[in-house]
């Protein structure tokens, strides 16, 4: 079974790159982009074939490592 | 006072405090990452700055999680001394020993330069030995030190005193300038700025030998 697991900043958290990024939109002329908000994604292969399991599994692997539940949000995506 | 640095893979500060302790009459040992034990009879632990590995994941993510950071997080748990700096204090967020967490700088860009801070306790180990409103010249040299925190905490933070450190002049977008930051016993301290960098005249400043010479003082005292 795969997991994906989307990490975003908060909102109201100040992401910078983000804004980076979406400076760098505006002077390629891609005027309408009115925000930008930069993430991670992480894919997970997993042993299990259990789904109720896995979702278990990889939300403690979220609240533990994969985010920092400080600044950042998660979504898991199982497949 | 005996004294361990820690040593993670991409630690790069680890000798420089090393020879800072040392110059202060401490006793020190390295502790490599995968040891699970600090040694006996410890008061007191650093966690340098560096880029333990490779800043992936999160900065400092990866190293808060490892064999020795538990026994880091026991040991001030028990009321013991723990500094991180620069990517120490990054280690420390993410243990959960300080609050906050540490983002990528306002300005995007890795800043290296002296730059000065407020002292703004010296109710601490790490403080003792300065004034407070004192200005003290320190270097930084991150990417990621844009202290973050809402602004309800970073408040409570100033109200309880535990704020050690701001910055004259914000250099990276942390919130209410904070530089550094005291647990609630006021024993764990992570700061981005490098006291070790300027402890010593060859280093062209010594502002921060007062902070390792007020540790050790204080930490006799215990």
């Amino acid at each position: 079974m795969k997991a994906r697991v989307h990490v975003m900043l908060k909102t109201g958290v100040l992401d910078p790159q983000g804004e980076a990024v979406r400076h760098a939109l505006s002077a390629l002329g891609f005027d309408g982009v009115q925000g930008v908000r930069q993430g991670k994604v992480i894919e997970l292969n997993l042993a299990t074939t259990d789904k109720a399991a896995a979702e278990v599994e990889v939300k403690e692997m979220c609240e533990n490592l994969l985010a920092n539940t400080v600044i950042e949000s998660y979504q898991i995506e199982l497949s | 006072m005996r004294a361990a640095v820690i040593q993670f893979p991409g630690s790069n500060c680890d000798r420089d405090m090393a020879v800072a302790l040392q110059a202060a009459g401490a006793d020190v040992s390295m502790v490599w990452h995968k040891n699970t034990d600090l040694p006996d009879g410890l008061d007191f632990v650093a966690i340098p700055g560096g880029f333990s590995f490779g800043d992936y994941l999160r900065v400092g993510a990866i190293a808060a999680h490892s064999p020795i950071c538990q026994s880091v997080v026991a040991f001030a748990n028990h009321g013991g001394y723990v500094f991180g700096v620069c990517n120490g204090f990054q280690v420390l967020t993410e243990t959960g020993l300080l609050p906050g967490a540490l983002l990528r700088n306002a300005g995007l860009k890795y800043i290296c330069k002296h730059v000065e801070l407020n002292v703004e306790t010296t109710q601490s180990a790490y403080t003792s030995a300065y004034k407070i409103g004192q200005t003290i010249t320190i270097p930084i040299a991150h990417h990621d030190g844009n202290y973050n925190l809402d602004d309800k905490d970073a408040q409570a933070l100033f109200d309880q005193g535990r704020v050690a450190f701001t910055y004259a002049d914000n250099p990276n977008g942390s919130v209410r300038s904070i530089a550094g930051v005291l647990s609630e016993n006021r024993r764990v301290l992570g700061m981005m700025p490098h006291p070790e960098r300027l402890a010593d005249p060859a280093q062209g400043g010594t502002d921060g030998q007062p902070f390792f010479a007020g540790l050790m003082d204080q930490i006799a005292k215990v």
